[in-house]
């Protein structure tokens, strides 16, 4: 009788090894575990037969059987459950060099970016965001900024003139626009308007602003040129503004736009709103100052036209120039851009190719 | 402007490589814009001064001679040379120097090809032309590169050093100059020589004849009378006569450096007045003096004056010009003679028969002149810098000059007698300057002692009052302090106030010396910009949504916004209308940004079959009863194309479409937080009758949905698909923006899930049918959406059965199925009365 039960257990762990999925162990189980006719149970049954006093002898042995076959059923059950579900994976696997979803993407335009740059940077020195119109009085344009009409100082902007009610005078521009009156309009040339906006606002508290915005000049368009193309203007008022202000802010904007050692060249200049007038250049950063194509061989990038503001605009501000001083400086906006992508043709710019445009963040 | 560096060392030493004085001269803001060397490829050793020995025939060619060659060397060498201008001099007898001048060049000379059109560059090389050996050449300009031409060969003059290196005698390096700004003193060589003295500290020698004042002047000189009739245009009206002149060409040296300051050379009298005004920037005219006397039948008088309306005058570049009343002319008493300040007139012009030349110094109203030449559209030196102001005390400054110099060069007699009309002589000006302002605004320590030196260098007269009180608001003395009391020389017009004086000091002191500080200005008080905050968040949103944002022009084809409202009648819609528009096609402010959205989608289909762009930006309507127009801000977008982009796996290709935008302009306005939102059926000119929505936030319209009507993609040239347009008002969008509203709470009880499907009229907006689920609902209802729209099999013609699934959920309680059944049988109750809905089986 023990032979048996040596023999049952030596076969249901050997019939076990062969089970290979949860079919044949559950076979198994029927044939060896189950209450109804299970080859264990029938081997308890056996117990009945027994005199009572082997009765506990057989007892113990049949529980260590049942024990053994019972465990090696758990072992092997989680076996092929982990078999299992190495196969499962092992068939989900996936050729992960295959190209993604695409999800549609947007792109801000590089104009954009370029002035959420410059106004992260101007942010950093207190410098805010002030909004002017595009459509401008000859007078905001220019003769609140020092420059009277046919004042020779009007060649550096080809002015477009614009009217509420009339139509177009092709001839307009090549005499010179119509006669400068009070009511004569033009498409602001630069942001510089602006600056008389904002000191006859904020007059007499402390100005630092930055005016970004679409400017327009009488040019054709070219690599070099357009006729829309967006600036921005700083203008900061006080009591104690100074020149080498200026010039150290134009270096951290420098520094902060174009790496951390740009040098800074400070050379003087003309405009009619600013007195003295700079202009402030680096070296270039494609060629590190050697010369090439795009500084022209001179090793220097423009990078700002500034100056101190010109006591008569102060003075149409409503700041007195004895008490007041200010900077001011305009740069463009789609040339850092340009520099950084090496941008060589503005044209790109508004001409909304998404070839283009999808190239940038 | 150019100058050439061997004239400017005429007036000043130059004590800097040429380099260092252009970057000098740039950081003071005279921007040197290019240096361009002029006989770079002379080298030393290879290109002379020589000198023609003899010339002989070339035994075998009518049209070659050979020539013997002095430079300096031990012997002499032979060339073979066609050039014409040696012929008259075969057989004569050059010895004892008699020989002609040239620019000799020996073998491995680099010169240009004098036969080839472009610039081309060539090695000498020892040669036999018809079987004579050539050992060098004698050069023409074209193949030294100083001219194109090559007629014949460089005659040099004769005081030329035989064996100098040719570098050294004709070489040179042209400054060009972009000088910005209206700086009279600035518009000659003299001007710049002053500025490079002040730079390098250096002594200005100027070329003026020292006694130039000690000619008389008189207002009614005996060979001509001068009427200034307009004082307030001509400033001041200086003439002189010059006698016995023979017209013939100028020197060498003369018409070299006007060529080389990129003027022409004519005749010794023109080139007179052109080297004078370049020298010193008084621009001069000559008239032939016996054409004046004819006009005036005896001493002529000279008149300036406006022009009378109708009156014409042939200029010297022989073209007729209609004057006008506004410009000043220069006249006599038979007629104008000029445009002054701008151009002499044909009439009087100086010719070849000239032997007496009136020569005119004047000074006239810039603004005047300027606007003169914008009128007449024409452009002159003269006209150039009288429009930049010149210095009216520079007139018999001119005259000496220019009289010293035809008595040099053409022989002429000066009358010892100027005439001079100066009706306002300009005062002479002082401007008190305190250094401690200089400071102040410079933000640097300039010694007063320094600040003296840089304004006596630039010819500023300088005193110095020392301890000048200064005082408080109240009058109180606080400090004491100098004060420089500047007065500015004629020739600086444009110095009028300190800070003008200011930059002077800074320029020549040196922006690169100063010390670069950070603002320590009291900050300005900062302020929040929801306005720009908006526009960002607006931008982020839709990229976000998979949009590309797009920036097009303001001025725009008045044309495309009538295709786009198809109605002629947007053409005379009130536009902003550009006076000067660069072409046709850019004479009109936008008053929408669609039309250009369009146009960029059609540009782009030519290379990508999918556009989803967005624009936000200004547009332009006109308000004549205000001096601005208005500048509203709009947004808009466009899609284009299939829905997904093309995958490897399964994706929607179907064309994106009126729902597409309208989700997104639905994500924009949950990013923005609005609340109060409403769609409606609407109507516009360029949308599908049928697919077209009205947004109203808060009650207002502030846009439209819809797609494109057939007709006007067709105008538009877009393809066959539909097109789904949006633009919103920007500022109403934002209105509401920015204000947030409290959290909703969350509620922690179980939700309960209902469907619903009701059949409704066709004509029934769903919108309304989920408005009156909603109100029907209560608030237990916390999430209403529609999962299906059917029409077909069960459903009556005429009829829709739209689905919904429904969230209720109680704050505060589980619901229990009777909550939700009484919710349900009220929901269904006000359908089927207010909308006779049918509850779907």
């Amino acid at each position: 009788m023990y032979e048996n039960l040596e023999r049952l257990q030596a076969t249901a762990l050997a019939e076990l090894a062969q089970a290979q999925d949860a079919e044949a162990l559950e076979a198994w189980r029927i044939r060896y575990l189950s209450r109804k006719g299970g080859a264990l149970n029938e081997a308890v049954k056996q117990l009945a037969a027994l005199p009572r006093e082997e009765r506990p002898a057989y007892g113990q042995a049949v529980n260590e059987v049942k024990n053994a076959i019972e465990s090696a059923f758990a072992r092997r059950q989680e076996e092929l459950k982990a078999a299992a579900l190495e196969a499962e994976l092992a068939a989900g696997a996936l050729d992960v060099t295959l190209p993604g979803r695409p999800p549609s993407i947007g792109h801000l335009h590089l104009t954009t970016q370029s002035l959420r740059q410059l106004y992260a940077i101007f942010a950093e020195m207190g410098f805010q965001v002030y909004d002017a119109p595009d459509v401008e009085t000859d007078e905001y344009n220019f003769g609140l900024l020092n420059i009277p009409p046919y004042h020779p100082a009007r060649d550096m902007w080809d002015t477009f003139w614009v009217t509420q009610t009339g139509t177009a005078r092709p001839d307009a521009a090549a005499a010179g626009g119509p006669a400068p009156s009070a009511t004569t309009l033009v498409m602001r040339t630069h942001t510089s308007p602006g600056q008389i906006r904002v000191m006859r606002e904020r007059c007499p508290e402390p100005i630092r602003v930055i005016l970004p915005g679409k400017c327009y000049r009488y040019e054709q368009i070219t690599a070099r040129s357009e006729h829309q193309f967006y600036q921005m203007e700083g203008l900061a008022v006080g009591k104690g503004i100074r020149l080498t202000d200026l010039i150290g802010t134009l270096q951290q904007f420098a520094r902060r736009m174009y790496g951390p050692g740009r040098q800074l060249r400070v050379r003087g200049s003309y405009f009619p709103f600013t007195e003295p007038s700079i202009e402030a250049d680096m070296d270039c950063i494609l060629c590190g100052g050697k010369g090439c194509s795009v500084c022209k061989y001179t090793g220097w990038l423009e990078i700002a036209g500034a100056g101190m503001v010109h006591p008569v605009v102060l003075r149409n501000g409503g700041y007195d120039p004895d008490i007041y001083s200010g900077f001011a400086f305009g740069m463009g906006v789609e040339r850092p851009a340009m520099l950084k992508y090496k941008i060589n043709d503005i044209r790109y710019f508004y001409g909304n190719d998404l070839r283009f445009l999808e190239q940038f963040g | 402007m150019k100058v050439p560096l061997s004239w400017l060392k005429d007036y000043v030493d130059i004590t800097l490589p040429v380099p260092q004085l252009a970057e000098r001269l740039t950081l003071a803001g005279l921007e040197v814009e290019s240096l361009t060397p002029i006989g770079e490829l002379w080298d030393r050793d290879k290109v002379f001064v020589g000198q023609v020995l003899e010339v002989t025939r070339h035994p075998d060619a009518d049209r070659l001679v050979l020539a013997r060659v002095e430079y300096g060397a031990a012997a002499p060498l032979t060339v073979v040379t066609g050039a014409p201008n040696l012929y008259p001099y075969v057989g004569q007898d050059l010895s004892h120097g008699r020989g002609p001048k040239v620019a000799f060049a020996v073998v491995g000379a680099r010169l240009y090809d004098g036969h080839s059109a472009e610039p081309k560059i060539a090695t000498l090389k020892a040669g036999k032309i018809r079987g004579i050996l050539s050992q060098g050449m004698v050069c023409s300009e074209k193949e030294l590169g100083l001219s194109d031409e090559h007629e014949g060969i460089l005659i040099l003059p004769d005081d030329a050093p035989v064996g100098m290196p040719l570098v050294d005698y004709l070489g040179d390096t042209i400054l060009e100059f972009d000088i910005k700004g209206a700086f009279g003193h600035l518009q000659s060589v003299v001007g710049i020589a002053r500025e490079v003295a002040a730079l390098t500290g250096q002594m200005l020698r100027n070329p003026t004849p020292a006694d130039y004042l000690a000619t008389p002047r008189v207002t009614d000189a005996d060979f001509a009378g001068i009427v200034i009739q307009d004082p307030d245009l001509c400033l001041r009206y200086s003439a002189a006569l010059i006698e016995g002149v023979r017209v013939k060409p100028s020197p060498y040296w003369m018409q070299q450096r006007l060529i080389r300051a990129g003027m022409r050379p004519i005749n010794n009298i023109v080139d007179i007045t052109n080297y004078v005004m370049l020298e010193l920037g008084q621009p001069l005219h000559a008239f032939d003096y016996d054409l004046l006397r004819a006009r005036a039948g005896g001493r002529p008088t000279i008149i300036m004056r406006r022009a009378h309306p109708g009156e014409h005058l042939v200029t010297l570049d022989g073209v007729d010009r209609a004057l006008d009343p506004e410009m000043l002319m220069i006249t006599d008493t038979a007629g104008t003679i000029a445009v002054g300040g701008v151009m002499g007139g044909a009439n009087t012009e100086v010719n070849d028969g000239t032997t007496s030349v009136l020569l005119e110094a004047a000074n006239f109203h810039f603004l005047s002149i300027r606007r003169t030449c914008q009128m007449l559209k024409l452009s002159s030196e003269a006209g150039n810098r009288f429009g930049k102001r010149v210095d009216p005390e520079l007139t018999i400054a001119a005259l000496a000059r220019a009289g010293q110099l035809m008595a040099e060069l053409a022989g002429g007699r000066v009358r010892p007698v100027y005439g001079d009309v100066y009706p306002q002589p300009a005062p002479r000006q002082t401007i008190e300057l305190a250094p401690a302002y200089v400071n102040r605004l410079l933000g640097i320590e300039v010694p007063i002692e320094e600040m003296v030196r840089i304004l006596r260098a630039l010819e500023f007269e300088v005193a110095v009052d020392i301890q000048k009180e200064q005082r408080a608001d109240d009058g109180r003395p606080v400090a004491s302090s100098s004060c420089l009391r500047v007065t500015v020389p004629s020739h600086r017009q444009d110095v009028n106030i300190p800070a003008d004086l200011v930059e002077e000091i800074a320029r020549v002191y040196g922006y690169d010396r100063m010390p670069h500080t950070l603002l320590r200005d009291e900050l300005p008080p900062q302020r929040r910009n929801l306005a720009l905050e908006g526009e960002e968040k607006v931008r982020d949103v839709l990229v976000g949504c998979g949009l590309t944002e797009v920036i097009t022009y303001s001025m725009i084809d008045v044309r495309d916004e009538v295709k786009f409202y198809r109605d002629e009648a947007a053409a005379t819609a009130p536009h902003v209308v550009v006076l000067n528009p660069l072409a046709a096609d850019r004479a009109h402010l936008r008053r929408t940004l669609l039309p250009s959205l369009l146009n960029t989608a059609r540009a782009n289909l030519r290379f990508t079959e999918r556009v989803a762009i967005f624009e936000l930006g200004r547009v332009f309507h006109p308000r004549p009863d205000q001096l601005l127009p208005a500048e509203p801000r709009r947004v808009a977008a466009l899609l284009v194309g299939p829905r997904e982009p093309q995958s490897w796996q399964p994706h929607d290709t179907s064309p994106l479409g009126f729902f597409d935008l309208k989700g997104v302009v639905e994500a924009l306005l949950a990013r923005l937080e609005l609340k109060d939102v409403a769609w409606e059926r609407g109507q516009h000119p360029a949308c599908h009758p049928g697919r077209t929505a009205r947004l109203l936030v808060g009650g207002q319209e502030i846009g439209i949905v819809g797609e494109l009507h057939p007709l006007v993609r067709a105008a538009f040239d877009l393809p066959n698909l539909p097109v789904a347009i949006m633009e919103l008002d920007l500022d109403a969008l934002l209105a509401g923006w920015g204000a947030p509203a409290p959290m909703a709470e969350i509620s922690g009880q179980p939700p309960v899930y209902e469907d619903l499907a009701v059949i409704v009229d066709e004509a029934t907006p769903a919108a309304q049918v989920a408005a009156v689920i909603r109100q029907a609902a209560g608030r237990l209802l916390v999430d209403l959406r529609l999962f299906d729209v059917y029409r077909g099999d069960q459903i009556p013609p005429g009829k829709k059965s739209l689905a919904y699934s429904l969230t209720f959920q109680a704050a505060d309680r589980t619901l229990t199925d009777e909550d939700t059944r009484k919710v349900r049988a009220k929901i269904v109750g006000r359908l089927e009365r207010e909308l006779g809905a049918a509850l779907r089986g």
